[in-house]
Protein backbone atom coordinates (compact mmCIF):
# COMPACT_ATOMS: atom_id res chain seq x y z
CA UNK A 1 0.00 0.00 0.00
CA UNK A 2 1.27 3.27 -1.18
CA UNK A 3 1.35 6.19 1.73
CA UNK A 4 -1.09 8.36 -1.04
CA UNK A 5 -3.88 5.74 -0.87
CA UNK A 6 -6.95 7.06 0.67
CA UNK A 7 -8.44 6.21 2.88
CA UNK A 8 -11.81 4.54 1.99
CA UNK A 9 -14.47 5.30 4.44
CA UNK A 10 -18.05 5.66 4.14
CA UNK A 11 -18.71 9.63 2.70
CA UNK A 12 -22.01 9.73 4.63
CA UNK A 13 -23.69 7.66 7.64
CA UNK A 14 -27.56 7.95 8.99
CA UNK A 15 -28.44 6.99 12.36
CA UNK A 16 -28.66 2.98 11.91
CA UNK A 17 -32.27 2.13 13.00
CA UNK A 18 -33.18 -1.73 13.54
CA UNK A 19 -36.67 -1.00 13.03
CA UNK A 20 -36.55 -0.47 9.58
CA UNK A 21 -34.82 -3.39 7.82
CA UNK A 22 -34.11 -3.51 4.33
CA UNK A 23 -32.71 -7.45 3.89
CA UNK A 24 -34.05 -9.78 6.71
CA UNK A 25 -31.03 -11.47 6.21
CA UNK A 26 -28.97 -8.82 8.05
CA UNK A 27 -31.30 -9.18 11.43
CA UNK A 28 -30.86 -12.90 10.88
CA UNK A 29 -27.04 -12.98 10.46
CA UNK A 30 -26.74 -10.37 13.39
CA UNK A 31 -28.64 -12.60 15.54
CA UNK A 32 -27.09 -15.40 14.65
CA UNK A 33 -23.50 -14.05 15.13
CA UNK A 34 -24.90 -12.83 18.47
CA UNK A 35 -26.07 -16.09 19.92
CA UNK A 36 -22.68 -17.71 18.63
CA UNK A 37 -20.40 -15.42 20.53
CA UNK A 38 -17.61 -17.18 22.61
CA UNK A 39 -14.13 -16.67 24.07
CA UNK A 40 -11.26 -18.75 24.16
CA UNK A 41 -11.27 -18.30 28.40
CA UNK A 42 -14.32 -20.33 28.03
CA UNK A 43 -13.02 -23.22 26.64
CA UNK A 44 -10.40 -25.67 29.11
CA UNK A 45 -7.23 -25.65 26.94
CA UNK A 46 -4.98 -26.10 29.51
CA UNK A 47 -6.62 -30.34 29.62
CA UNK A 48 -4.67 -30.81 27.10
CA UNK A 49 -1.22 -30.29 28.53
CA UNK A 50 -0.60 -33.96 29.28
CA UNK A 51 -1.86 -34.63 25.02
CA UNK A 52 0.45 -32.29 24.28
CA UNK A 53 3.56 -34.05 25.64
CA UNK A 54 2.70 -37.34 23.65
CA UNK A 55 3.24 -35.13 20.30
CA UNK A 56 6.79 -35.69 18.61
CA UNK A 57 8.91 -32.32 18.45
CA UNK A 58 7.96 -32.38 14.32
CA UNK A 59 4.13 -32.98 15.44
CA UNK A 60 4.24 -29.92 17.64
CA UNK A 61 6.12 -27.65 15.28
CA UNK A 62 3.57 -28.65 12.43
CA UNK A 63 0.63 -27.94 14.81
CA UNK A 64 2.49 -24.20 15.88
CA UNK A 65 3.01 -23.44 12.31
CA UNK A 66 -0.42 -24.38 11.55
CA UNK A 67 -1.75 -21.99 13.71
CA UNK A 68 -0.05 -18.78 13.23
CA UNK A 69 -1.21 -19.57 9.75
CA UNK A 70 -4.24 -19.73 10.65
CA UNK A 71 -3.53 -16.55 13.13
CA UNK A 72 -2.57 -14.60 9.66
CA UNK A 73 -5.26 -15.14 8.03
CA UNK A 74 -7.51 -14.15 10.80
CA UNK A 75 -5.82 -11.25 11.57
CA UNK A 76 -5.94 -10.14 7.91
CA UNK A 77 -9.68 -10.84 8.10
CA UNK A 78 -10.67 -8.77 11.00
CA UNK A 79 -8.04 -5.47 10.53
CA UNK A 80 -8.32 -5.19 6.80
CA UNK A 81 -10.57 -7.82 5.10
CA UNK A 82 -14.04 -7.51 6.90
CA UNK A 83 -13.58 -3.63 7.15
CA UNK A 84 -12.85 -3.58 4.02
CA UNK A 85 -16.77 -4.65 3.04
CA UNK A 86 -17.98 -1.91 4.96
CA UNK A 87 -18.00 0.80 2.47
CA UNK A 88 -19.60 -1.18 -0.21
CA UNK A 89 -22.50 -1.96 2.14
CA UNK A 90 -26.13 -1.73 0.48
CA UNK A 91 -27.67 -1.12 3.75
CA UNK A 92 -26.70 0.13 7.08
CA UNK A 93 -27.62 -3.28 8.70
CA UNK A 94 -24.64 -4.79 6.57
CA UNK A 95 -22.12 -2.43 7.70
CA UNK A 96 -23.09 -3.59 11.33
CA UNK A 97 -22.78 -7.11 10.84
CA UNK A 98 -18.95 -6.58 9.29
CA UNK A 99 -17.82 -4.72 12.28
CA UNK A 100 -19.61 -7.96 14.15
CA UNK A 101 -17.19 -10.28 11.91
CA UNK A 102 -14.15 -8.15 12.57
CA UNK A 103 -14.83 -8.13 16.06
CA UNK A 104 -14.77 -11.92 15.70
CA UNK A 105 -12.01 -12.48 13.63
CA UNK A 106 -9.89 -10.56 16.13
CA UNK A 107 -11.14 -12.94 19.11
CA UNK A 108 -10.14 -16.08 17.03
CA UNK A 109 -6.96 -14.49 16.11
CA UNK A 110 -6.58 -14.13 19.77
CA UNK A 111 -7.37 -17.35 20.69
CA UNK A 112 -4.62 -19.46 19.13
CA UNK A 113 -2.48 -17.30 21.56
CA UNK A 114 -4.28 -18.67 23.94
CA UNK A 115 -3.30 -22.02 22.60
CA UNK A 116 0.15 -21.45 21.91
CA UNK A 117 0.52 -19.84 25.76
CA UNK A 118 -0.86 -23.07 27.14
CA UNK A 119 0.63 -25.71 25.16
CA UNK A 120 4.17 -24.33 24.26
CA UNK A 121 6.88 -21.84 25.48
CA UNK A 122 7.99 -18.46 24.47
CA UNK A 123 11.04 -19.32 22.22
CA UNK A 124 8.84 -21.73 20.48
CA UNK A 125 6.07 -19.64 19.85
CA UNK A 126 8.27 -17.13 18.54
CA UNK A 127 9.95 -19.32 15.81
CA UNK A 128 6.46 -20.56 14.77
CA UNK A 129 5.87 -16.74 14.17
CA UNK A 130 9.20 -16.44 12.41
CA UNK A 131 8.31 -19.34 10.33
CA UNK A 132 4.81 -18.03 9.28
CA UNK A 133 6.51 -14.48 8.36
CA UNK A 134 9.10 -16.28 6.34
CA UNK A 135 7.39 -19.00 3.95
CA UNK A 136 6.50 -18.41 0.95
CA UNK A 137 3.71 -19.57 0.15
CA UNK A 138 1.86 -18.47 3.44
CA UNK A 139 2.88 -14.97 2.68
CA UNK A 140 2.02 -14.95 -1.20
CA UNK A 141 -1.58 -16.00 0.00
CA UNK A 142 -2.22 -13.11 2.41
CA UNK A 143 -0.70 -10.89 -0.24
CA UNK A 144 -2.96 -12.18 -2.95
CA UNK A 145 -6.11 -11.59 -0.76
CA UNK A 146 -4.88 -8.25 0.77
CA UNK A 147 -4.34 -7.02 -2.90
CA UNK A 148 -8.02 -7.43 -3.61
CA UNK A 149 -9.01 -5.25 -0.36
CA UNK A 150 -6.87 -2.86 -1.19
CA UNK A 151 -8.56 -2.48 -4.94
CA UNK A 152 -11.53 -0.63 -5.79
CA UNK A 153 -13.63 -3.76 -6.84
CA UNK A 154 -16.57 -3.94 -3.98
CA UNK A 155 -17.60 -7.07 -6.01
CA UNK A 156 -14.14 -8.70 -6.24
CA UNK A 157 -13.67 -7.97 -2.62
CA UNK A 158 -16.32 -9.78 -1.53
CA UNK A 159 -15.05 -13.11 -3.57
CA UNK A 160 -11.85 -12.72 -2.01
CA UNK A 161 -13.35 -12.28 1.45
CA UNK A 162 -15.94 -15.37 0.82
CA UNK A 163 -12.83 -17.60 -0.45
CA UNK A 164 -10.67 -16.52 2.61
CA UNK A 165 -13.36 -17.52 5.10
CA UNK A 166 -14.57 -20.35 3.52
CA UNK A 167 -11.77 -22.52 1.58
CA UNK A 168 -7.88 -20.53 2.77
CA UNK A 169 -8.43 -22.09 6.11
CA UNK A 170 -9.22 -25.55 5.56
CA UNK A 171 -5.85 -26.36 5.06
CA UNK A 172 -5.17 -25.54 8.63
CA UNK A 173 -8.17 -26.45 10.13
CA UNK A 174 -7.71 -29.96 8.97
CA UNK A 175 -5.00 -30.59 11.47
CA UNK A 176 -6.65 -30.44 14.64
CA UNK A 177 -9.47 -32.34 13.45
CA UNK A 178 -6.86 -35.20 12.49
CA UNK A 179 -5.64 -34.48 16.11
CA UNK A 180 -9.32 -34.96 17.55
CA UNK A 181 -9.88 -37.68 15.27
CA UNK A 182 -7.01 -39.61 17.24
CA UNK A 183 -8.78 -38.30 20.75
CA UNK A 184 -5.68 -35.95 21.07
CA UNK A 185 -5.94 -32.28 21.68
CA UNK A 186 -9.41 -32.61 21.76
CA UNK A 187 -10.30 -29.28 24.07
CA UNK A 188 -8.24 -27.00 21.39
CA UNK A 189 -10.37 -29.17 18.70
CA UNK A 190 -13.53 -27.78 20.55
CA UNK A 191 -11.67 -24.30 20.43
CA UNK A 192 -11.67 -24.73 16.86
CA UNK A 193 -15.06 -25.94 15.69
CA UNK A 194 -16.43 -22.72 17.43
CA UNK A 195 -14.00 -20.70 14.56
CA UNK A 196 -15.14 -23.17 12.57
CA UNK A 197 -18.59 -22.56 12.87
CA UNK A 198 -18.11 -19.05 12.52
CA UNK A 199 -16.47 -19.21 9.79
CA UNK A 200 -19.01 -20.83 7.68
CA UNK A 201 -21.99 -18.23 8.77
CA UNK A 202 -19.09 -15.54 7.26
CA UNK A 203 -19.09 -17.39 4.32
CA UNK A 204 -22.72 -17.69 3.81
CA UNK A 205 -23.24 -13.97 4.52
CA UNK A 206 -20.52 -12.47 2.53
CA UNK A 207 -21.26 -14.27 -0.28
CA UNK A 208 -25.00 -13.63 0.02
CA UNK A 209 -24.22 -9.75 -0.41
CA UNK A 210 -22.00 -10.77 -3.44
CA UNK A 211 -24.78 -12.44 -5.30
CA UNK A 212 -27.12 -9.31 -3.92
CA UNK A 213 -24.60 -6.72 -5.36
CA UNK A 214 -23.88 -9.11 -8.91
CA UNK A 215 -28.16 -8.96 -9.37
CA UNK A 216 -27.32 -4.86 -9.85
CA UNK A 217 -24.62 -5.32 -12.54
CA UNK A 218 -25.30 -5.85 -16.28
CA UNK A 219 -24.44 -9.57 -17.75
CA UNK A 220 -20.63 -8.60 -19.17
CA UNK A 221 -19.87 -7.85 -15.64
CA UNK A 222 -21.52 -10.95 -14.05
CA UNK A 223 -19.30 -12.19 -16.84
CA UNK A 224 -16.21 -11.12 -16.33
CA UNK A 225 -16.56 -11.51 -12.44
CA UNK A 226 -17.04 -15.26 -12.97
CA UNK A 227 -14.01 -15.60 -15.06
CA UNK A 228 -12.39 -13.20 -11.93
CA UNK A 229 -13.35 -15.99 -9.53
CA UNK A 230 -12.35 -19.06 -11.01
CA UNK A 231 -9.10 -17.47 -11.73
CA UNK A 232 -9.07 -16.60 -8.37
CA UNK A 233 -9.70 -19.60 -7.07
CA UNK A 234 -6.90 -21.28 -9.47
CA UNK A 235 -4.52 -19.83 -8.54
CA UNK A 236 -5.43 -19.63 -4.50
CA UNK A 237 -5.48 -22.98 -5.11
CA UNK A 238 -2.23 -24.07 -6.62
CA UNK A 239 -0.76 -21.93 -4.30
CA UNK A 240 -2.47 -23.81 -0.89
CA UNK A 241 -1.25 -27.30 -2.98
CA UNK A 242 2.20 -26.09 -2.06
CA UNK A 243 1.65 -24.76 1.35
CA UNK A 244 -0.01 -28.12 2.15
CA UNK A 245 2.92 -29.62 1.00
CA UNK A 246 5.17 -27.34 2.81
CA UNK A 247 3.30 -28.23 6.04
CA UNK A 248 2.04 -31.83 5.78
CA UNK A 249 4.98 -33.62 3.30
CA UNK A 250 6.75 -34.67 6.85
CA UNK A 251 3.70 -36.61 8.23
CA UNK A 252 2.22 -37.84 4.96
CA UNK A 253 -0.85 -36.14 4.95
CA UNK A 254 -1.03 -33.91 2.19
CA UNK A 255 -2.85 -35.92 0.05
CA UNK A 256 -5.61 -36.51 2.92
CA UNK A 257 -5.94 -32.62 3.14
CA UNK A 258 -5.94 -31.98 -0.56
CA UNK A 259 -9.10 -34.03 -0.15
CA UNK A 260 -10.60 -31.71 2.25
CA UNK A 261 -9.42 -28.54 0.50
CA UNK A 262 -11.34 -29.26 -2.59
CA UNK A 263 -14.54 -30.52 -0.16
CA UNK A 264 -14.41 -26.73 0.98
CA UNK A 265 -13.35 -25.37 -2.21
CA UNK A 266 -16.86 -26.22 -3.49
CA UNK A 267 -18.56 -24.84 -0.69
CA UNK A 268 -16.76 -21.65 -1.07
CA UNK A 269 -17.79 -21.45 -5.02
CA UNK A 270 -21.29 -22.31 -3.63
CA UNK A 271 -21.43 -19.52 -1.00
CA UNK A 272 -20.51 -17.28 -4.06
CA UNK A 273 -23.59 -19.15 -5.97
CA UNK A 274 -21.08 -21.01 -8.43
CA UNK A 275 -21.40 -24.05 -9.45
CA UNK A 276 -18.57 -26.70 -7.52
CA UNK A 277 -15.24 -26.91 -9.36
CA UNK A 278 -14.28 -30.33 -8.10
CA UNK A 279 -15.95 -33.74 -9.30
CA UNK A 280 -17.00 -35.98 -6.40
CA UNK A 281 -13.73 -38.60 -7.03
CA UNK A 282 -11.60 -35.99 -5.14
CA UNK A 283 -14.00 -34.70 -2.60
CA UNK A 284 -14.52 -37.83 -0.44
CA UNK A 285 -13.04 -36.80 2.51
CA UNK A 286 -11.36 -38.75 5.13
CA UNK A 287 -14.39 -40.05 7.52
CA UNK A 288 -12.82 -40.11 10.62
CA UNK A 289 -11.91 -35.95 10.02
CA UNK A 290 -14.82 -35.18 8.27
CA UNK A 291 -16.69 -36.95 11.50
CA UNK A 292 -14.64 -35.27 13.86
CA UNK A 293 -15.77 -32.01 12.51
CA UNK A 294 -19.32 -33.10 12.13
CA UNK A 295 -20.34 -36.29 13.88
CA UNK A 296 -23.63 -37.60 12.33
CA UNK A 297 -22.25 -36.00 8.65
CA UNK A 298 -22.04 -39.65 7.84
CA UNK A 299 -23.36 -40.80 4.46
CA UNK A 300 -25.79 -44.07 6.10
CA UNK A 301 -27.62 -41.56 8.16
CA UNK A 302 -30.08 -40.67 5.54
CA UNK A 303 -32.54 -43.28 3.65
CA UNK A 304 -31.54 -42.53 -0.17
CA UNK A 305 -28.23 -43.29 0.89
CA UNK A 306 -28.48 -45.48 3.64
CA UNK A 307 -28.16 -49.81 2.79
CA UNK A 308 -31.38 -50.98 1.87
CA UNK A 309 -33.52 -49.52 5.37
CA UNK A 310 -37.18 -49.98 4.46
CA UNK A 311 -39.84 -47.06 4.41
CA UNK A 312 -41.93 -47.09 7.55
CA UNK A 313 -43.64 -43.89 8.76
CA UNK A 314 -45.09 -43.56 12.16
CA UNK A 315 -48.04 -41.70 13.65
CA UNK A 316 -47.35 -37.86 13.65
CA UNK A 317 -48.46 -36.30 17.06
CA UNK A 318 -50.44 -33.13 16.95
CA UNK A 319 -47.38 -30.18 17.33
CA UNK A 320 -47.75 -26.64 19.02
CA UNK A 321 -45.28 -23.79 18.61
CA UNK A 322 -43.61 -24.16 21.92
CA UNK A 323 -43.21 -27.76 20.86
CA UNK A 324 -40.77 -27.02 18.81
CA UNK A 325 -38.56 -24.92 20.48
CA UNK A 326 -35.87 -27.52 21.36
CA UNK B 1 -53.46 -27.21 -4.79
CA UNK B 2 -49.68 -28.42 -3.69
CA UNK B 3 -47.08 -30.48 -5.37
CA UNK B 4 -45.27 -33.66 -4.74
CA UNK B 5 -42.72 -31.18 -3.25
CA UNK B 6 -43.30 -28.50 -0.69
CA UNK B 7 -40.06 -26.52 0.51
CA UNK B 8 -39.02 -23.29 2.16
CA UNK B 9 -36.52 -21.18 1.02
CA UNK B 10 -35.13 -17.78 2.84
CA UNK B 11 -33.93 -14.71 0.76
CA UNK B 12 -31.10 -16.15 0.11
CA UNK B 13 -32.68 -19.20 -2.30
CA UNK B 14 -29.95 -22.10 -1.80
CA UNK B 15 -32.82 -24.26 -0.84
CA UNK B 16 -35.05 -22.92 -3.38
CA UNK B 17 -32.37 -22.99 -5.87
CA UNK B 18 -32.20 -27.55 -5.02
CA UNK B 19 -35.17 -27.63 -5.76
CA UNK B 20 -35.87 -26.19 -9.23
CA UNK B 21 -32.53 -28.17 -10.04
CA UNK B 22 -34.47 -31.24 -9.60
CA UNK B 23 -37.21 -29.58 -12.34
CA UNK B 24 -40.30 -31.48 -10.26
CA UNK B 25 -43.60 -29.76 -9.52
CA UNK B 26 -42.76 -27.87 -6.39
CA UNK B 27 -44.37 -25.85 -4.01
CA UNK B 28 -43.48 -22.84 -2.03
CA UNK B 29 -43.81 -22.25 2.13
CA UNK B 30 -44.28 -18.60 1.99
CA UNK B 31 -41.50 -16.34 3.74
CA UNK B 32 -44.24 -13.36 5.01
CA UNK B 33 -47.24 -13.91 6.83
CA UNK B 34 -49.30 -11.39 4.17
CA UNK B 35 -48.83 -13.82 1.47
CA UNK B 36 -51.31 -16.47 1.13
CA UNK B 37 -51.37 -19.60 3.21
CA UNK B 38 -50.08 -22.65 1.72
CA UNK B 39 -51.92 -25.89 2.21
CA UNK B 40 -51.33 -29.27 0.95
CA UNK B 41 -53.62 -31.29 -0.13
CA UNK B 42 -51.83 -34.77 -1.57
CA UNK B 43 -48.81 -36.41 0.12
CA UNK B 44 -45.21 -34.29 -0.25
CA UNK B 45 -41.47 -34.60 0.88
CA UNK B 46 -40.74 -31.42 2.47
CA UNK B 47 -37.46 -29.95 1.33
CA UNK B 48 -36.22 -27.19 4.18
CA UNK B 49 -32.98 -25.64 5.29
CA UNK B 50 -31.31 -25.79 8.82
CA UNK B 51 -31.77 -22.16 10.60
CA UNK B 52 -29.31 -21.46 13.43
CA UNK B 53 -25.96 -22.24 13.35
CA UNK B 54 -24.77 -24.21 15.88
CA UNK B 55 -27.06 -24.37 19.20
CA UNK B 56 -30.09 -26.41 18.88
CA UNK B 57 -32.88 -23.86 19.24
CA UNK B 58 -34.46 -22.44 16.00
CA UNK B 59 -33.14 -24.83 13.70
CA UNK B 60 -36.61 -25.36 12.15
CA UNK B 61 -38.20 -22.34 10.24
CA UNK B 62 -40.86 -20.77 11.90
CA UNK B 63 -42.89 -20.71 8.97
CA UNK B 64 -42.08 -24.20 8.39
CA UNK B 65 -43.43 -24.78 12.25
CA UNK B 66 -46.55 -22.86 11.26
CA UNK B 67 -46.89 -25.16 8.19
CA UNK B 68 -46.15 -28.43 10.11
CA UNK B 69 -48.97 -27.00 13.13
CA UNK B 70 -51.96 -27.27 10.62
CA UNK B 71 -52.88 -31.05 10.92
CA UNK B 72 -54.02 -31.43 7.10
CA UNK B 73 -50.46 -30.29 6.09
CA UNK B 74 -49.04 -32.97 8.84
CA UNK B 75 -51.14 -35.54 7.65
CA UNK B 76 -49.27 -35.59 4.47
CA UNK B 77 -45.89 -35.18 4.98
CA UNK B 78 -43.73 -38.25 3.75
CA UNK B 79 -40.42 -37.88 4.50
CA UNK B 80 -37.69 -35.01 4.81
CA UNK B 81 -35.06 -33.74 2.76
CA UNK B 82 -32.77 -30.67 4.50
CA UNK B 83 -29.74 -28.23 4.08
CA UNK B 84 -27.49 -27.64 6.22
CA UNK B 85 -23.55 -26.80 6.75
CA UNK B 86 -20.98 -30.03 8.48
CA UNK B 87 -19.49 -26.55 9.97
CA UNK B 88 -22.19 -26.79 12.34
CA UNK B 89 -21.00 -29.78 13.57
CA UNK B 90 -23.55 -31.72 15.44
CA UNK B 91 -26.34 -29.31 14.25
CA UNK B 92 -25.40 -30.09 10.68
CA UNK B 93 -28.69 -30.15 8.83
CA UNK B 94 -30.55 -30.53 12.33
CA UNK B 95 -34.33 -28.99 11.23
CA UNK B 96 -34.42 -32.46 8.78
CA UNK B 97 -33.87 -34.45 12.04
CA UNK B 98 -36.35 -32.79 14.15
CA UNK B 99 -38.98 -32.74 11.66
CA UNK B 100 -39.15 -36.10 10.66
CA UNK B 101 -38.48 -37.07 14.59
CA UNK B 102 -41.47 -34.64 15.03
CA UNK B 103 -43.73 -35.95 12.32
CA UNK B 104 -42.11 -39.58 12.31
CA UNK B 105 -41.16 -39.82 8.40
CA UNK B 106 -37.81 -40.79 7.27
CA UNK B 107 -35.26 -37.98 6.83
CA UNK B 108 -34.71 -39.04 3.11
CA UNK B 109 -31.24 -36.80 2.37
CA UNK B 110 -28.99 -34.15 3.70
CA UNK B 111 -27.46 -31.83 1.44
CA UNK B 112 -25.02 -28.49 1.54
CA UNK B 113 -25.85 -24.79 0.16
CA UNK B 114 -27.40 -25.77 -2.97
CA UNK B 115 -26.76 -29.13 -3.83
CA UNK B 116 -24.01 -30.66 -5.81
CA UNK B 117 -24.64 -32.66 -9.23
CA UNK B 118 -24.29 -35.93 -7.30
CA UNK B 119 -26.94 -34.61 -4.63
CA UNK B 120 -29.35 -33.97 -7.68
CA UNK B 121 -29.14 -37.58 -8.80
CA UNK B 122 -29.23 -39.44 -5.92
CA UNK B 123 -32.59 -37.45 -5.06
CA UNK B 124 -34.00 -37.83 -8.53
CA UNK B 125 -33.40 -41.33 -7.90
CA UNK B 126 -34.19 -41.72 -4.50
CA UNK B 127 -37.96 -39.65 -4.97
CA UNK B 128 -38.99 -41.94 -8.20
CA UNK B 129 -38.19 -44.74 -5.59
CA UNK B 130 -40.04 -43.58 -2.80
CA UNK B 131 -42.84 -42.68 -4.94
CA UNK B 132 -43.42 -46.01 -6.44
CA UNK B 133 -43.28 -47.62 -2.67
CA UNK B 134 -46.02 -44.94 -1.39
Amino acid sequence: MTPSEPLKLLNKVQAINWNRIQDDKDVEVWNRLVNNFWLPEKVPLSNDVQSWATLTPAEQTLTMRVFTGLTLLDTIQGTVGAVSLIPDSLTPHEEAVYTNIAFMESVHAKSYSSIFSTLSNTKDIDEAFRWSTENPNLQKKASIVLDYYHGDEPLKRKVASTLLESFLFYSGFYLPMYWSSRAKLTNTADLIRLIIRDEAVHGYYIGYKFQRGLELVDQAKRDEIKDYTFSLMYDLYENEVQYTQDLYDEVGLTEDVKKFLHYNANKALMNLGYEPMFPKSVTDVNPAILSALSPNADENHDFFSGSGSSYVIGKAVNTEDEDWDF
Amino acid sequence: MSDDLVYFSSVSGNTRRFVESLDRPASRIPIYSREERLTATKPYVLVLPTYGGGGMGGAVPKQVIHFLNDEQNRSFIRGVIAAGNTNFGEAYCLAGDIVARKTQVPLLYRFEVFGTPDDREAVQIGLDRLWKQL
